[in-house]
């Protein structure tokens, strides 16, 4: 978000982010979402919507992704937060993996 | 066989169970239960008997069964010892889920009218809530995983079923299946 004008900033030591820190920002992590028999194309397309609020378009693409492809990226950020998407899609019985994204 | 309907006024997901029904999907949760805390998710035994008198912590390698390993799955393909961590801080939790939610569906049916013995002619009728709802659709899905898991479901494989003889006590189990999956997708189309 961006201040306001005439906002001053005072000049203050902040901690240098140290090297790692930085790698692992700008390496974000994906949860994976693989195909499998059992799951209902409608169910899996509900669960995008229902636990990453996506809307009906997006969710069912990702959903037709999975289908197709035999996988999709379903969500990206921090490893801890990947780790809790990859939790909640086992709490739905869906089968979901993390790793880091992969190098452009 | 009637599936879920969504109720206009309540917004409640509703079904009308026959008693057979009812008690076939009462079995199927209790089965689950079972099977959830059959393998228990305690980590691999130590060798200090103290520490493994403190340890609380959950297993760290996946199930052996393959019902298990499917509703656990590794979280990390490649890097043993991550998925090993995250098994341990996430695997309990999971199944206590899992397990309380085939509970509450035991539960709604029972205190809908289903009894330990049955009456042949009588109807079950369930009202779920929207937390009811997602509860319910988890509880399917884990059910329908481990049917699939026990037939070795693959895609497109439904002629094959479709050509075993009646009496093949695996066609009646996918026919359960399928039941399953009816449910589930009348279930999530009324919580649409």
């Amino acid at each position: 978000m961006r201040h306001n004008v005439g906002v001053s900033t005072s000049p203050v030591e902040l901690d240098e982010p140290q090297v790692d820190d930085i790698t692992e920002l700008a390496t974000p992590w994906v949860t994976i979402v693989w195909n499998d028999p059992v799951n209902l194309m409608s169910y899996v397309a509900f669960v995008f919507q229902k636990y990453f609020g996506y809307g009906k378009k997006k969710a069912e693409r990702l959903m037709m992704e999975v289908h197709q492809d035999g996988r999709s990226v379903v969500s990206t950020g921090s490893r801890e937060a990947m780790e809790r998407d990859v939790q909640a899609m086992h709490e739905y019985g869906l089968w979901a993996t993390t790793q880091k994204a992969d190098t452009p | 066989m009637s599936g879920f309907k969504r109720h206009r006024r309540s917004g409640a997901c509703v079904a009308t169970f026959t008693v057979f029904e009812a008690d076939l999907l009462r079995s199927l949760a209790g089965q689950l239960i079972e099977l959830l805390r059959n393998e228990s998710a305690t980590a691999a035994v130590q060798n200090d008997p103290l520490e493994e008198l403190l340890d609380f912590s959950g297993p760290t390698t996946a199930p052996d069964d393959p019902v298990l390993a499917r509703l656990f799955p590794t979280a990390y393909p490649d890097d043993e010892e991550a998925a090993g961590d995250f098994r341990r801080f996430t695997e309990s939790t999971l199944r206590d889920g899992k397990a309380g939610a085939a509970a509450a569906i035991i539960d709604t049916l029972e205190e809908a009218g289903l009894s330990t013995e049955p009456q042949d002619g009588t109807f079950i009728d369930v009202e779920l809530d929207e937390e009811a709802t997602m509860t319910w659709m988890r509880s399917f899905t884990d059910m329908r995983l481990a049917i699939a898991t026990r037939l070795g479901v693959e895609d497109g494989d439904d002629d094959y079923w479709h050509s075993l003889p009646d009496d093949d006590p695996r066609a009646q189990v996918h026919d359960i299946y399928n039941w399953l999956g009816y449910l589930q997708e009348t279930l999530v189309h009324s919580a649409r």
